[in-house]
């Protein structure tokens, strides 16, 4: 027994022995022809990412990161140079006012006259000069339902999701700022208030709506429902129309109080090497062929005015994947807390996964 | 004679890597601890703890550790046993048995539990197919509990089937031919005899299960909230380095504070080892 | 034993393996599932073992995985057996401080421990894969050398003595005496760091460079809109090769066996 043992562990040795060898590659990230990508999991057809180095000769190194918290720890541990990173709009607000941004130069950006000037507009709220982002995508936040467990009168309010009704079948959603920003529209304040009194009612308001919670999910939402675990989520409107997809049942809206619009927008951080390699990166984005590609693969709404052409009369009408105009009208952007705000929404949020 | 002195200097390499991968990291996160974000001296960030969200959180962890180390210790004595009594003579396949579900990645396993245990589940639809009432276990603290029983059950089994392979039979026998009976010797011989595998079995199942954060992402549903969890939140949600570096101290405190407790049980000389 | 104790023995021990082998078969039935959701079942499909290999992304993670892996753990295995034997012939308070040291992390929440590498490795080198299996063995030396004192404690040194006394130089005595007993534990410390290292996923992720993707930072990415079936159809296939090497190990050796008989 001992001998094969060693044989193996030899073959093993032998196997490693050539991949020991990698050890040096850690100097390529210095060639000049090379790009340190930084975008979501999952938010690129790979086929465009291919497209892009072949055309461009540029290599890319590409990043995936799941949530916004975890891109901001990689970035600011300052481990890796990124040189354009596609995230989402209050936490480039929060970058911007830490000065960690780079103006973008619009006029090496050919296929920039592709994107909505309505989401260009909507960005001001992030980038008020406009000065720093082009959008990427956009959607919004609201409930996703099974018609055959809740009616669309129930759940036009945001107040379903204090039904005891549902106990255990709602799924809230596991993000701070937009489980606040529910609370808020159920009570009647701006998402963006900044007012200890009132983000302690919004807090209390969570805390009574705990019981009723199956579950606080972000990444998994869709499943849950597919399965009809759950009669009602909130969610985001793209990973609603994935879950529409499966379960014909199932169907998205965005409450009469209204909600969020989130607008994820690429920019180039102040760690940028390759400045002019970026610039091309963001550019190809816009592209047309290359954002109806990746418009078919996210299946989430594309500020990219181009695209609309490729789609067929179905899509362009699916509403959860297109908010209207009057949805839209509905809808507000997050700003970014100051750090004051952010400390005590922080805890507060700690506190209600605690009580 | 072995020349002890000089043997001893096989470790240096490692002495060496301790100190720059495991020592030098402790000082950073020792650093943080100590410092506010404008880098000033501050006690704060350990006596944190005593916030009571924190206290909850960390007497939460505790709770659930507690429970999930009985409950692998039940479940894993037996199991050791039969092993031990199935007289396997080769040691490393049992071993391997209990380490090849890890070749199936972590992440994919405990969603394959959310996929047993969820409200429309395999689990549920089993019951209802033979006619028992269904049950919420998803996204509860039994979940988490049954989680992290399902992830450390190997690292408690192993320990318990090493120390029992090492109880020679004749002793077994010897107390048998002397009269006792099969609980008597059990009670009396096979357990103190293995006292060593149970105690390492309870740390190394006691421990991660109180620092785990993972398990109770995926299968807490975000409503279990452990030590492990505020730790990693303050390390990307809040971005509060500083108090997830405190945080952890304390932890590492109390985790080395139960470890001593159970090396006190543990008189033999080896103590201190995990496995 | 009787029977019926017998029975109820293997009765149980099926139980056990249910519980731990549960999850597995699930995964393995997902990766015949002909849908992307992992709720819904859309029928038996082999699509997704055939398009494993073309699909270069997860043959690319793959890659990786498995350089880091093996560098890892053989390196963590030969500095832990050398550490082990090393400490074990030290004085006993330097071993108490040796033991204390390598327990740190695992004592230390994974988070903890990749954060405080990564701050390090920053420092001194750029984050790539060579910074991950640096990461790696730091994690996964504890388990052999946890797995190899054991093994030195319970032998006795007399053996070893009396084989020096023999005339053997101690170097052969070691190979001879020591190196047997001691290789099971050896070889179970190799195959926990290999698990160690395979299974991984906070660490790996803090301390990986930009474009470096192991299995476990893949998936992670993923959850967010729905994991790749085709990575259910990997992990399968990867258990199923460590299944059967398990499998042709136990026969050989009963093999063996009855041949000696």
């Amino acid at each position: 027994m001992k001998n094969r043992f060693i044989s193996l562990l030899s073959i093993f040795v032998l196997c490693a022995t050539p991949v020991l060898s990698f050890t040096g590659c850690g100097s390529d990230a210095e060639a000049t022809d090379t790009l340190v990508v930084l975008n979501y999991g999952k938010y690129i057809e790979a086929d465009v990412l291919k497209r892009f180095q072949k055309e461009t000769g540029i290599k890319v190194k590409y990043e995936e990161y799941e949530s916004v918290e975890d891109m901001y720890a990689k970035y600011k541990a300052g481990s890796i140079n990124y040189d354009v990173i596609c995230t989402s709009d209050y936490m480039i607000e929060t970058m911007r006012q830490e000065g960690e941004l780079i103006p973008i130069d619009y006029n090496s950006l050919p296929n920039y006259a592709n994107i909505d000037q309505d989401i260009i507009d909507a960005s001001a709220a992030f980038d008020p000069t406009h000065k720093y982002t082009v959008p990427y995508f956009y959607g919004t936040v609201g409930i996703l339902y099974n018609t055959k467990m809740v009616d669309e009168d129930t759940v036009s309010s945001w107040d379903c999701l204090w039904n005891p009704e549902y106990k255990n079948r709602t799924v809230m959603i596991n993000s701070q700022r937009d489980a606040f920003m529910v609370a808020q529209k159920k009570l009647g304040y701006d998402i963006n208030t900044t007012d200890k009194k009132e983000l302690d009612d919004t807090f209390n308001l969570l805390c009574d709506e705990k019981k009723y919670v199956y579950a606080y999910l972000q990444d998994e939402t869709y499943e849950c429902m597919i399965s009809e675990d759950a009669a009602m989520a909130v969610c985001y409107s793209g990973e609603a129309a994935m879950g529409m997809e499966y379960n014909e049942d199932l169907d998205y809206i965005v409450p009469n109080e209204g909600g969020n619009l989130w607008i994820d927008s690429w920019f180039v951080p102040r760690t940028c090497k390759h400045y002019d390699a970026a610039m091309k990166w963001i550019d190809f984005m816009c592209e047309e062929e290359a954002a109806t590609e990746n418009f078919e693969y996210v299946w989430y709404a594309t500020p990219n005015t181009k695209v609309a052409q490729h789609e067929d009369e179905e899509t362009l009408a699916d509403e959860t994947v297109f908010p209207t105009k009057e949805t839209l009208s509905r809808c507000k952007l997050y700003e970014a807390y100051d750090k004051d705000t952010l400390d005590y929404t922080t805890t507060l949020w700690k506190k209600l996964k605690a009580y | 004679m072995i020349n002890r002195f000089r043997t001893s200097f096989l470790a240096a390499p490692y002495a060496v890597w301790v100190l720059i991968c495991t020592i030098l990291p402790l000082f950073y996160i020792l650093g943080y601890a100590l410092t506010n974000d404008a880098g000033g001296f501050t006690l704060a960030n350990l006596l944190a703890i005593t916030d009571a969200v924190h206290l909850k959180s960390l007497w939460l962890s505790i709770e659930v550790a507690f429970v999930t180390t009985i409950i692998c210790l039940i479940i894993a004595y037996p199991v050791a046993l039969i092993l031990h009594n199935l007289k396997i003579t080769n040691k490393g396949f049992v071993v391997f048995l209990f380490i090849l579900p890890m070749w199936m990645n972590f992440m994919l396993r405990i969603l394959a539990w959310q996929i047993i245990l969820s409200n429309n589940g395999i689990l549920n639809s089993i019951l209802s197919a033979i006619g028992l009432p269904t049950v919420h276990i998803l996204y509860t603290k039994a979940a988490v509990t049954l989680g992290m029983v399902y992830d450390f059950l190997p690292y408690m089994i192993l320990p318990i089937y090493n120390a029992l392979s090492k109880v020679s039979d004749s002793v077994v026998e010897a107390a048998a031919d002397l009269g006792a009976n099969w609980w008597t010797t059990f009670i009396k011989i096979t357990v103190p005899l293995s006292k060593d595998g149970i105690i390492s079995g309870i740390i190394m199942v006691f421990v991660p299960a109180l620092s785990s954060f993972v398990v109770s992402n995926l299968l807490g549903g975000g409503k279990v909230l452990l030590i492990g969890n505020v730790i990693e939140q303050e390390f990307t949600l809040a971005r509060n380095w500083n108090l997830g570096s405190g945080l952890s101290i304390i932890l590492m405190i109390f985790v080395l504070l139960s470890m001593s407790i159970m090396n006190r049980i543990d008189d033999s000389e080896n103590g201190g080892m995990l496995v | 034993m009787t029977k019926i104790k017998k029975g109820t023995s293997y009765f149980y021990l099926g139980l056990v393996f249910l519980f731990l082998y549960a999850p597995i078969l699930v995964l393995i039935v997902l990766s015949f599932n002909d849908s992307m959701s992992r709720t819904v079942w859309g029928g038996f499909t082999l699509k997704w073992y055939m398009n494993l290999t073309s699909n270069d992304n997860i043959m690319g993670a793959l890659g990786t995985t498995i350089r880091i892996t093996l560098t890892s753990s053989i390196l963590a295995t030969v500095l832990g057996t050398s550490a082990a034997i090393g400490i074990h012939y030290m004085k006993k308070r330097h071993a108490a401080i040796m033991l204390g040291a390598t327990n740190i992390p695992l004592l230390n929440a994974d988070i903890v421990t990749g954060i405080s590498l990564m701050l390090l490795f920053t420092r001194f080198t750029p984050l790539g894969e060579f910074s991950v299996v640096l990461a790696h063995i730091a994690f996964s030396v504890p388990y052999v050398i946890f797995n190899v004192l054991p093994r030195l404690q319970s032998l006795s040194e007399a053996c070893f003595e009396a084989a020096m006394d023999l005339g053997a130089t101690p170097s052969y005595a070691f190979y001879k005496v020591v190196w047997p007993e001691i290789f099971p534990g050896v070889l179970s410390g190799f195959l926990m760091a290999l698990t160690m290292s395979l299974d991984d996923f906070t660490i790996t992720y803090f301390t990986k460079g930009a474009g470096v993707n192991t299995l476990s930072t893949m998936l992670y990415t993923q959850l967010r809109k729905g994991i790749q079936p085709e990575l259910y159809a990997l992990s399968t296939i990867l258990f199923l090769l460590a299944f059967i090497l398990l499998l042709v190990m136990n026969f050989k050796k009963n093999v063996r066996k009855e041949a000696v008989k």
